[in-house]
């Protein structure tokens, strides 16, 4: 007996027959604006900026930005940053987890709030933490007593880019954790795991890609920021002093030259980490086959 | 005027991938005809080219007798309705229908006057204010249709009308597209997977299959006499026994006789036999072992599995038959096949058709 | 069973608790003082720092770079959204990522390309100057600045919407002989509508609250050249903290606006979305 019907679903075919819709009009319009626009903002300025630190010759560059203070507050960057996404990696993940998966009264207010530093300009961002963890501050008052100081130290740009970047971390994380089937950790209930342990092996390496993808925009975003760091750093060379603080001092004293060759440094670790990301995102799409 | 659609050696490829391979086909007109094939097949892909949603590779088009290959789609007098009907979701019934109409500065008055003789036609007069949301599919089907027919086209292609509604919806839209076909005469081509909707529906049907058409004609000429092994195995279940063919007599290679088939050539022979052709009966005396597996009735009709040591045959029959002939699970049976198609292989040469003549299979 | 449960849902009390502390230390206290600081000397005294002729003229620098870049990035958006959105080509993949770029570019570094295009010593800087043309420490750079920063806003909200809801509706409307601009107007725009106010809301905030890009190319004149965010630094820095705040008070009014905003919006277009991928699975 041959069943003699091969035809496949209806649905299954959409996805692989969408293909250029030629028939519609203003292609050639559209592209023509985004690509004359994307140039005059984004790829000219940049462009301009290349060219002008090639014109400066390589030696002059790399004595530029192996000064030992371009070396310590890119130091002082990555390490902050680093700090920041790490310890946003822990509690976004919980907020995330905490908001998706469980209800409770106001939930609706604090998922809306989690957008808050996406919303806050930084500079408000700014006096307001610095006001908050000043040794005089609401919360500086408290740590005070035990010998720790935030504001214009180091920890305060740990601080001010755990603010900001907080975000980035949640909203990544927040639709892997909706899309986690409940079925896989009830199995899992069933076979007698506890729920840590159904945690840390099912639900954590689903999580895991997403989690790293919204690590690494937290970086990026920590690594950029200024607005919200210079109030609460104090900014002093070598210590509590960031990279784009150096970049606005360099350009205070008209060194375009100084600032652009350090500027031209932050691209590159940037387009790294941008790097990074998009091969994440490759791998996970790989992964799980979308 | 003619709207006969000629198609000319038509080929069209996706990233080096062909999908349509040097396609000829001429619609008449008035007529309602179906492009039937399995998905990636390319009859979509054809549909879309006559409607001018794409380009060809190579080859041409021509509607009512004027070259169309090029043309923009709303110059070739062609109303389309898409499988997902891609209404507009922010217009209600009205506005939907109106549309081909507004954008061409009709007039209110007449506007209201034909999007509500439209209205009628889909029987949707009562839900004019709704949005596409807020309708069923069937309804949705309609207005989708309602809107196609308001720029007055020449020809009328549907996708997949009714790849999206559930049976009993499908069957009754189906008689009332036949009813206004009848009454309109518009040239509709339609494109489904379901040969059950093509036979029902359609003058004529084009079988496609790999960018290629395998076979048109009437309905009824395509069920009885398929072209190829693809076209009878598409068209229905069939039972596929290998045998071969010796002195006009095929057997098949579990050592059983099936049929006698004159003009078979001597050598290996495929042998497709549809169920309702496969008839049964309590044995006799002696006989060569068939017992019936199981008897499954499914409404007016059942389906019986036989058996012997080596081979597995589906039959079926009416349940009025099967309860006048006695026939109970675990019985030993006789078989007779009442006709069939046999495919010489031999030489991996075309396949060519041949009528069975029924021979009692001892 | 019953002590199972109650270890859940205690265990489950426990996180939120974690979760909510921490959202109340890191996001809602630095939102409260800002309030709590503008207010410390009495409403008389936070009316009189917001009408200071100074911070009236920064809201006024704040609402018109505002009210130029979020209309160019829109506008570059809705562009970008088309011929990505709708058409497949070699490099549309490359042309995203590009898009994106100023995302992960610092806005110092989008401050400082203003300043050597359009600088003293920049690439254009010595035609400007001697044609009198003031682009840098002043109004036009800070607009470019800020057009930079927000660059992908409305795009990367709109491309993905577009995306997603496919053209079936435009080709409809194609067969029934609609013209460009009748079905952008009539199918396609209402079609995005949402994704659009959604992208327009966070490039709005973005550009209204943008400090370091701003803060380059600003000529940091109090009263001339300060936007609000510029005049919250100016004001901190001079020692003036209650006004500082008063005017913080007011970016951290519109980020309110904004949430609400933009949750209110991401309901209906959630709606939207739910609704493709219904039509998808039927």
């Amino acid at each position: 007996m041959s069943a003699s019907l091969t035809v496949p679903a209806v649905g299954a075919k959409r996805g692989f027959t969408w293909r250029p819709a030629s028939v519609l009009p203003g292609f050639r319009t559209s592209l023509t604006i985004t690509l004359l626009w994307l140039g005059i903002i984004v790829l000219g300025p940049l462009a301009v900026m290349l060219w002008f630190t090639a014109g400066m010759g390589w030696e002059a560059f790399l004595g530029t930005i192996t000064t030992p203070r371009v070396l310590a507050d890119l130091w002082i960057s990555l390490r902050s940053a680093l700090y920041a996404s790490l310890a946003n990696a822990v509690f976004g993940l919980l907020v995330a987890w905490v908001l998706t998966r469980y209800n409770f009264p106001g939930r609706r207010i604090a998922d809306a709030l989690v957008d808050l530093p996406f919303a806050l300009p930084t500079a408000v961002a700014g006096i307001a933490l610095s006001t908050l963890y000043a040794p005089d501050g609401w919360i500086g008052a408290l740590l005070v007593p035990f010998g720790l100081q935030v504001a214009f130290q180091p920890a305060g740009i740990v601080v001010a880019m755990m603010f900001i970047s907080l975000p980035f971390i949640v909203r990544t994380v927040q639709p892997v954790i909706e899309d986690l089937e409940p079925e896989q950790e009830e199995a899992a209930h069933l076979m007698g795991a506890s729920a840590l342990a159904i945690f840390i092996r099912i639900s954590l390496p689903a999580i895991l890609p997403a989690l790293l993808t919204g690590f690494a925009l937290a970086f990026a975003r920590c690594l950029g920021e200024y607005g919200s760091i210079i109030f609460i750093a104090g900014n002093r060379p070598m210590v509590s002093e960031i990279v784009p603080v150096l970049i606005v001092q360099e350009l205070d004293q008209f060194d375009y030259q100084g600032a652009t060759a350090i500027g031209v440094l932050m691209l590159a670790v940037s387009f790294l980490l941008l790097l990074a990301i998009n091969l994440l995102q490759a791998w996970v799409r790989k992964r799980h086959g979308g | 005027m003619s709207t006969e659609i000629t198609i000319s050696n038509v080929s069209r490829g996706f990233n080096g991938h062909t999908v349509l391979d040097n396609v000829n086909l001429t619609v008449r007109d008035g007529e309602l005809l179906a492009l039937l094939g399995p998905s990636g097949s390319g009859k979509t892909t054809l549909l879309r080219l006559i409607a001018g949603l794409d380009q060809p590779d190579s080859g041409s088009i021509a509607i009512g007798g004027t070259e169309a290959t090029q043309a923009h789609p709303a110059a070739r007098g062609v109303g389309f309705v898409f499988q997902h009907y891609a209404l507009f979701r922010h217009m209600n019934v009205f506005e939907n229908i109106a549309f081909p109409l507004r954008i061409r500065k009709t007039p209110k008055a007449e506007v209201n006057v034909k999007v509500t003789e439209l209205l009628k036609l889909i029987q949707l007069e009562t839900l004019a204010g709704r949005y596409p949301a807020q309708l069923s599919g069937g309804q949705r089907q309609r207005v989708a249709l309602a809107r196609a027919l308001a720029s007055q086209p020449r020809v009328l292609l549907l996708d997949e009308p009714f790849g999206a509604l559930d049976a009993v919806v499908r069957r009754d839209l189906r008689r009332w597209l036949r009813q206004l076909h009848e009454e309109m005469h518009i040239t509709t081509i339609f494109v489904t997977h379901d040969q059950e909707e093509a036979f029902d529906l359609a003058d004529r049907i084009v079988i496609m299959n790999g960018g290629k058409i395998c076979q048109q004609g009437a309905p009824i000429d395509i069920y009885q006499h398929p072209a190829d092994v693809f076209v009878h195995e598409f068209l229905g279940e069939s039972n596929h026994i290998t045998g071969h063919a010796a002195g006009g007599i095929i057997f098949a290679d579990a050592g059983f006789p099936v049929a006698e088939a004159a003009n078979a050539p001597d050598g290996p022979a495929e042998i497709y036999v549809r169920p309702h052709h496969v008839l049964l009966r309590p044995r006799s005396n002696g006989g060569t072992g068939w017992v019936i597996n199981r008897i499954s009735a499914t409404g007016a009709h059942a389906r019986i599995s036989v058996a012997n040591a080596s081979t597995t045959l589906e039959a079926s029959m009416t349940v009025d038959a099967l309860l006048a002939s006695g026939l109970t699970d675990h019985m030993p049976v006789d078989i007779t096949f009442a006709g069939g198609t046999v495919f010489p292989t031999a030489d991996s040469q075309p396949l060519k058709l041949q009528v069975l003549k029924p021979r009692l299979a001892v | 069973m019953a002590g199972n449960a109650a270890g859940k849902s205690a265990g489950r009390i426990a996180l939120i608790t974690i979760a909510l502390l921490f959202m109340v230390l890191f996001l809602l206290l630095p939102l409260i003082v800002v309030f709590a600081q503008a207010l410390s000397s009495g409403f008389e005294a936070y009316f009189s720092s917001i009408a200071d002729p100074n911070v009236q003229s920064a809201i006024w620098m704040t609402l018109i770079i505002a009210a130029v870049a979020v209309p160019a990035n829109l506008a570059f958006g809705i562009a970008a959204s088309w011929c990505i959105g709708r058409f497949e080509f070699t490099g549309r993949n490359l042309l995203i990522t590009l898009i994106d770029l100023p995302f992960s570019i610092s806005p110092v570094i989008a401050g400082l390309l203003e300043v050597l295009l359009f600088g003293l010593n920049g690439l254009l800087g010595g035609w400007l100057s001697a044609h009198n043309y003031q682009i840098i420490f002043a109004l036009p750079g800070m607009i470019l600045a800020t057009i930079f920063v927000t660059f992908p806003f409305v795009a990367r909200e709109v491309i993905p919407l577009v995306q997603e809801q496919g053209n079936e509706e435009e080709e409809a409307a194609v067969t029934l002989g609609a013209n460009f601009w009748q079905i952008f107007w009539r199918i396609s725009l209402p079609k995005i509508r949402w994704g659009l106010l959604y992208g327009v809301l966070l490039c709005n905030a973005r550009a209204m609250g943008e400090f370091g890009a701003v803060s380059v190319v600003s000529g940091k004149v109090f009263g001339e050249t300060d936007t609000l965010s510029l005049a919250v630094e100016s004001l901190y820095g001079s020692y003036e903290t209650q006004a500082a705040f008063a005017v913080a008070s007011l970016l951290a009014l519109l980020a309110l606006v904004t949430l609400v905003a933009k949750a209110t919006v991401e309901f209906f277009l959630r709606d939207e979305m739910n609704a493709v991928k219904r039509k998808r699975t039927v």
